[in-house]
């Protein structure tokens, strides 16, 4: 039998290549929805304060079943490794998880990640026995020094987070194509279907989408739209697609012309 | 403090009074808080969910209480 082409990370496997995000959504029920649509089996929440006056607030947890769905707990909003190490170490003992994404961003403006900070933390928490999906520029020198400080995953951007503009840099994007067998996902930037297609043509492993699917006029048809994209994107791939060539080469064969 | 058989402490950034000896589990409690879907932090160090109920708040302790939130 064919075996399944599933994403591998740490030692979880996943039938579907779309990771999603769960923030910017109008509501949780809009949310909980846009995901299963999407079909992603792994999603990226964060840690933040419990409301203690509003007892009343519904929970992540109410909408989106962490047994059914894996919850990939993150780092956003942290600016340094003693924040991140933090928000991990307390996300780990909600429940046990130690599969985490890691993000620890340089500038408040553009997002871009400090890799710094993000190299010692990944260092850190590989040692306290995180598996860690670590958010980084698209640097094939950064990812390599991540791939040695044990990370699970390599997550390059594509483009600053939320920007919806595509792969900006494709060469760098296949150096670490090249270099790593660690799963690679394009984390952060997409901005619409053909962008997670071209991702999953270039051969990364999977795509990790928000704000492309939450704030698109209807969130529902863009988490099928992105669901079919890395489908496509993914079979393309591995379908060994065809040279490019300047010139024509007829499609019908010349013999029997009348 | 005016009241020598109270404590004040911060959670969630925000003063609390509570009785002197309270544990960290009744506070849980108080807040109507679920605790499987939170994790305690008692002065920046996790604290144990097992340990709560053993864990008395002194006057001035700093509690932080997490959960999951929708995130990119």
């Amino acid at each position: 039998m064919k075996e399944k082409d599933l994403l591998k990370i740490a030692n979880k496997k996943l039938n579907s290549r779309l990771i999603v995000g769960t923030g910017k959504y109008k509501n949780m029920a809009e949310c909980a929805k846009a995901i299963k649509i999407s079909g992603a089996e792994m999603v990226t929440v964060a840690v933040r304060r419990v409301n203690i006056v509003d007892k009343n607030k519904p929970l992540l947890m109410d909408y989106i079943d962490p047994k059914k769905i894996i919850y990939l707990p993150n780092t956003a909003g942290c600016f340094n490794s003693i924040e991140a190490l933090r928000t991990l170490r307390l996300a780990r003992e909600i429940g046990g998880w130690k599969l985490v994404k890691l993000e620890v961003l340089g500038d408040k403006k553009n997002l871009l990640p400090d890799m710094i900070e993000t190299l010692k933390s990944t260092e850190v928490l590989t040692k306290e026995g995180f598996e860690v999906m670590v958010y980084c520029n698209d640097d094939p020198l950064m990812a390599k020094r991540l791939e040695n400080a044990g990370a699970s995953a390599i997550m390059p951007l594509a483009a600053p987070i939320g920007s919806g503009l595509g792969i900006q840099n494709k060469t760098n994007i296949k150096i670490i194509r090249q270099q790593t067998k660690l799963p690679l996902i394009i984390d952060a930037g997409l901005g619409t279907a053909s962008d997670a297609s071209i991702a999953m043509e270039m051969g990364c492993d999977g795509v990790l989408i928000n704000t492309a699917i939450a704030k698109a006029k209807k969130p529902y048809d863009m988490a099928e739209a992105m669901k079919y994209a890395v489908i496509a994107g993914r079979k393309s791939f591995l379908s060994g697609r065809i040279k490019k060539n300047i010139y024509g080469n007829a499609s019908s064969p010349k013999k029997g012309l009348i | 403090m005016k009241f020598k058989n109270k404590i004040k402490i911060k959670v969630n950034g925000k003063n609390v009074i509570f009785d002197k000896n309270t544990s960290v589990g009744t506070l849980i409690k108080k807040l109507k808080i679920p605790l499987n879907k939170v994790a305690i932090e008692l002065n920046k160090k996790i604290l144990n969910k097992n340990k709560i109920n053993k864990t008395k708040l002194d006057n001035n302790d700093n509690i932080e209480i997490v959960h999951f939130i929708g995130g990119g």
